[in-house]
């Protein structure tokens, strides 16, 4: 390709005499300068601030092995949820801040935290909603990796436990065939199929936190999703059925409906839970 | 190092459609992704998928309006493929499971969607990706694929074959999120990218934060070629405060658009006269901002999305989840006023450069998903056609990349004799700043053998590491905030020369600073930093091609505007831009448009809505 090439003097005079490794320095210096401005303008104008206090922890790193609370002021605006002033706090003022986020619109289901004492999505809660000081911490009852990451591989696996796999005795081989679902049954499932793992759930129930072997709600919950879907079976109800209602199973949960009060879905947990009890026991199923 | 026959990079909806293609034909297949697999962003797909299911309907209708709302940069045999395969592939998610939205008689209901000549998009509720997703990860757990999650890939491995043509891909290198170890993925057969779209190029997108382009990015600096990258798609309907969007299907069941006058605009003001407000994307796109400049936006930044006419029983059997979105992240009731938008950055049609089997011109290379560009969306993506193309064309890729004979493809890939050279003026010279920040391909030497390529691809990628860690320099989100800011700026809906120079100036400022980032988390265990760091550098070579593009494409076509060149010129532009990375030298060319389909050759219209 052709290029025209102005030369631009786009270096500043002074700075070139230095060395690469000063010169960069420099630059951070200036840039760190510019920034710490900018934060203060920034905080000023503000009509609010809100303080978050946020856990730290980084098991290699020297300061942080001990757990600890860090403070941020964050400027507040309306709307602001508390991603935003987490990634505000990172982006900032420390950039080893660390939290899973990705999507921002409650679908991934990444950033699952305990917010002022209950597990939240920090994507879909509202700054303005919470009393100051914002206390955010990983989610309890699981192995913290670094500041707000939690070690998910338990959950999965507990949802992995389920069969959590569409299993129909056989599917139409017509061409373009489709199996028939009413319109009814899909409704009846639905807010079943809304889990986006986020693992809130598991967090806040007791009885998962005193029995690691506890199924929990979510993996209940995917059960239902199937066991409840017209397509699949009697026979595939029936296995289901039997794995929901082993030793760690439904029947270990005591209806405290802490799940269902923390789903960011709306998903009704506990409800899910005591149907697939009655389904259970109306197909004699043993009890524990 | 880890082995594998097919490595899929990225297990979004296309990348576990590849593996579980991959898997049928019996290849040992391994998922590597930075997200777990339901974080992937095709979650938030809300609208739906688009298949000619209905009797009365016909693939070649659906091929026909694909053709037609790319604008006729597509190739031919890209969108008949999409078109044909795809009912094949929504029976098959059904026969998967996934709940769709069903008729009384329990059939999967489809509804209309812009751009559309028949009723075509199946969807589930308002949540069609999220179930498109599940549904397909559940079929990975079924079969037991493994899944490397939150494995970050940083590169391919490539032997350095002069020609990228004669070079041969063995893998990639990956670096583990939770323990910071760096290893080698071998894969016998070949790599398939899915690793989605690059909305964090621009400030406002609807797209995830994970979605920084770095396939794309990795495999332009591996010499694939990257193609028609001006053509982005900037969605009519997001939320003013943070991006989110507010699905076609709202405008679909009836919803209308009002400017601060409450006047109908789409009408009003003669932007679509027949369609209204299912006139494609950039239509809308361009006639929102066109009344926000000439002083009829609401608060001089959006307009209004009315559904309230549509009533409460529609809109919550239909629409809840809009409701959601729009009481969540805008504090809107949708029941009651008229929802806030304006267009945001939405989806990128251009990408790798695949035949229709996703193969690039590096062998054992695949792309598929957003991050590839077999080029079916041309100039312009339509609503609904994104998820059933990662479903056909990861499906072809994964079955292809396992052995299965799919027949020679019928799209060229790299350039050929047909190719044209092709010249732009811009003010700073684009492309690497010195040989040390080429990223060229492995300097294992042609010859070496693939264990060798891969160890060497891997000893760089811990130097550079290394060199980001102990370098004591700028964060990283001040170059990425720079790009972001030139790019909402200047090459948005609108695109002037001027402009666009300007971004190019500013691109390369951003290059410059980038030499001297430094990511100051010192630790091996989860480093975010870290990895939004290398995520910068793939948005900074990503920003430059989309400008590029857009500044040597002198015309009007589907998503691409250019103020002084307001007409579509087929004569000259009826070709795909096309960039190469020869080792830091960015080399501009154009491929022409396959216009001769299966069953008819496709003549440009006029693309009226
Ligand atoms: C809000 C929204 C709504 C949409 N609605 C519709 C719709 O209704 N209908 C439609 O057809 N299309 C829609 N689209 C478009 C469509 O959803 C996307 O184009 C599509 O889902 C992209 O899928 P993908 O598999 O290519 O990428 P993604 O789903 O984004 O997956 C990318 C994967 O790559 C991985 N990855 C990325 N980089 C790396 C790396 N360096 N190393 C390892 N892994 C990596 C990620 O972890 C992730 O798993 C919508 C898009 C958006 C943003
Ligand atoms: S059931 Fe609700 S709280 Fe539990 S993982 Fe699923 S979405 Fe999260
Ligand atoms: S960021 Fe995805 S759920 Fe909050």
């Amino acid at each position: 390709m052709s290029t025209q090439i102005e030369t631009k003097e786009t270096e500043d005079e002074e700075i070139e005499e230095q060395s690469p490794g000063e010169r960069r320095r420099e630059i951070k210096r200036q840039r760190a300068e510019n920034r710490a401005k900018r934060v203060e303008a920034e905080l000023d104008e503000a009509e609010q601030t809100r303080r978050l206090k946020v856990f730290r922890y980084d098991p290699e790193v020297e300061g942080k092995e001990e757990p600890r609370f860090d403070d941020f002021i964050v400027p507040f605006h309306k709307g602001m949820t508390i991603l935003d002033a987490l990634i505000y706090a990172r982006d900032h003022y420390d950039s080893s801040l660390t939290f899973r986020h990705s999507c921002r619109q409650a679908v991934c289901g990444s950033d699952a935290l305990f917010i002022n004492g209950k597990q939240r999505l920090g994507c879909k809660t509202q700054v303005g909603d919470l009393e100051d000081p914002i206390r955010i911490e990983p989610l309890p009852h699981q192995d913290v990796v670094k500041d707000l990451v939690v070690d998910m591989e338990h959950f999965y696996d507990q949802m992995h436990a389920v069969e959590p796999f569409f299993d129909p005795d056989e599917t139409p081989d017509g061409e373009l065939e489709e199996q028939r679902q009413t319109p009814e049954n899909r409704e009846y499932v639905k807010m079943a199929t809304r889990c986006i793992w986020c693992g809130a759930c598991m967090s806040s129930c007791n009885i998962a936190a005193g029995d690691n072997e506890y199924l929990g709600p979510a993996a209940i919950n995917k059960a239902y999703r199937f066991a409840m879907d017209e397509r699949e079976g009697e026979n595939r109800k029936q296995e289901r059925l039997r794995i929901i209602e082993q030793e760690h199973g439904v029947w270990r949960c005591q209806t405290q409906f802490s799940c269902t009060e923390v789903c960011p879905k709306d998903i009704p947990l506990t409800e899910h839970i005591q149907e697939l009890k009655r389904e259970a026991v109306k197909n004699n199923l043993k009890f524990w | 190092m880890y082995e594998h026959d097919v490595i899929v990079v990225g297990a979004g909806g296309a990348g576990l459609r590849a593996a579980i293609a991959a898997h049928e034909e019996g290849a040992d297949v391994a998922l590597v992704t930075k997200l777990h697999p339901v974080r992937s962003h095709t979650g938030a797909a809300e609208g739906g998928i688009n298949a000619a299911l209905h009797e009365e309907d016909s693939w070649d209708l659906h091929a026909y309006d694909t053709m037609k709302g790319a604008d006729y940069l597509s190739d031919a045999p890209a969108v008949d493929t999409f078109a044909q395969e795809a009912p094949d592939e929504v029976i098959q998610l059904e026969h998967w499971g996934m709940p769709f939205s069903r008729e009384e008689d329990g059939k999967v209901s489809q509804r209309p969607f812009g751009g559309l000549s028949f009723p075509r998009t199946t969807y589930a509720g308002a949540e069609t990706g999220h179930h498109l997703l599940h549904t397909m990860y559940e079929q990975v757990v079924k079969r037991g694929i493994e899944v490397y999650d939150e494995w970050y890939v940083t590169n391919l491995a490539v032997t350095d074959h002069d020609d990228p043509e004669d070079r041969e891909c063995h893998g990639c290198v990956a670096h583990d999120i939770k323990s910071g170890e760096i290893a080698g993925f071998h894969a016998n057969n070949g790599v398939i990218l899915a690793t989605g779209g690059l909305g964090q190029v621009f400030d406002h997108t609807t797209n995830a934060v994970a979605n920084t382009g770095d396939g794309q990015a990795m495999a332009y600096r591996a010499g694939v070629p990257i193609e028609d990258m001006e053509f982005v798609q900037f969605h009519p309907t997001t939320l003013p405060s943070t991006g989110v969007l507010i699905s076609e299907g709202v405008r679909g069941e009836g919803g209308i658009l009002y400017n601060d006058e409450e006047e109908r605009l789409m009408f009003e003001y003669g932007y679509a006269n027949n369609d209204g407000e299912l006139a494609s994307r950039d239509v809308v796109s361009r006639a929102e901002l066109t009344e926000v400049n000439e002083g009829r936006g609401i608060e001089d930044e959006y307009v209004h999305l009315d559904m309230r006419h549509l009533g409460e029983e529609r809109i919550l059997d239909r629409l809840e989840n809009i409701l959601h979105l729009a009481e969540d992240f805008e504090g809107v009731d949708g029941l009651d006023e008229p929802m806030p938008v304006k267009p945001g950055q939405h989806y990128e049609m251009g990408g790798i450069e695949t035949d229709e089997n996703g193969e690039t011109c590096i062998n054992g290379l695949y792309a598929a998903g957003e991050c590839a560009c077999v080029s079916m969306h041309g100039a312009n993506r339509l609503g609904g056609n994104a998820l059933p193309e990662l479903l056909v064309f990861g499906a072809r890729a994964g079955r292809d990349a396992a052995g299965k004979d799919l027949g020679d493809a019928q799209i060229p890939t790299g350039p050929s004799a047909e190719s044209e050279d092709g010249d732009v003026d811009t003010p700073v010279s684009p492309g690497a700043l010195d040989s040390t920040d080429g990223d060229a391909v492995a300097d294992g030497g042609a010859m070496a053998d693939p264990e060798t390529v891969i160890e060497d691809a891997v000893a760089r990628e811990q130097e550079r590491i290394e060199t980001l860690l102990e370098r004591d320099g700028v964060n990283h989100a001040e170059v990425r905030d720079d790009i972001q800011e030139t790019m909402t700026a200047n090459v948005n809906v609108f695109r002037e020369e001027d402009n666009l120079k300007q971004a190019l100036e500013d691109i390369r400022k951003a290059r410059e600073q980038y030499k001297h980032v430094g990511v100051s988390d010192p630790s091996r265990t989860f480093n975010t930093d870290l990895i939004h760091t290398i995520e910068t550098r793939n948005i900074i070579d990503l920003a430059e091609a989309i400008t590029l593009g857009a500044l040597a494409r002198e015309e009007f076509r589907g998503a691409h505007w250019r103020k002084k060149h307001q007409e579509r010129k087929d004569d000259e532009w009826l070709k795909h831009t096309m960039l190469q990375w020869n080792d830091g030298d960015v080399n501009l060319y154009y491929k022409p448009v396959m216009l001769e389909g299966f069953d008819q050759t496709y003549e440009p219209k006029e693309r009226s809505y």
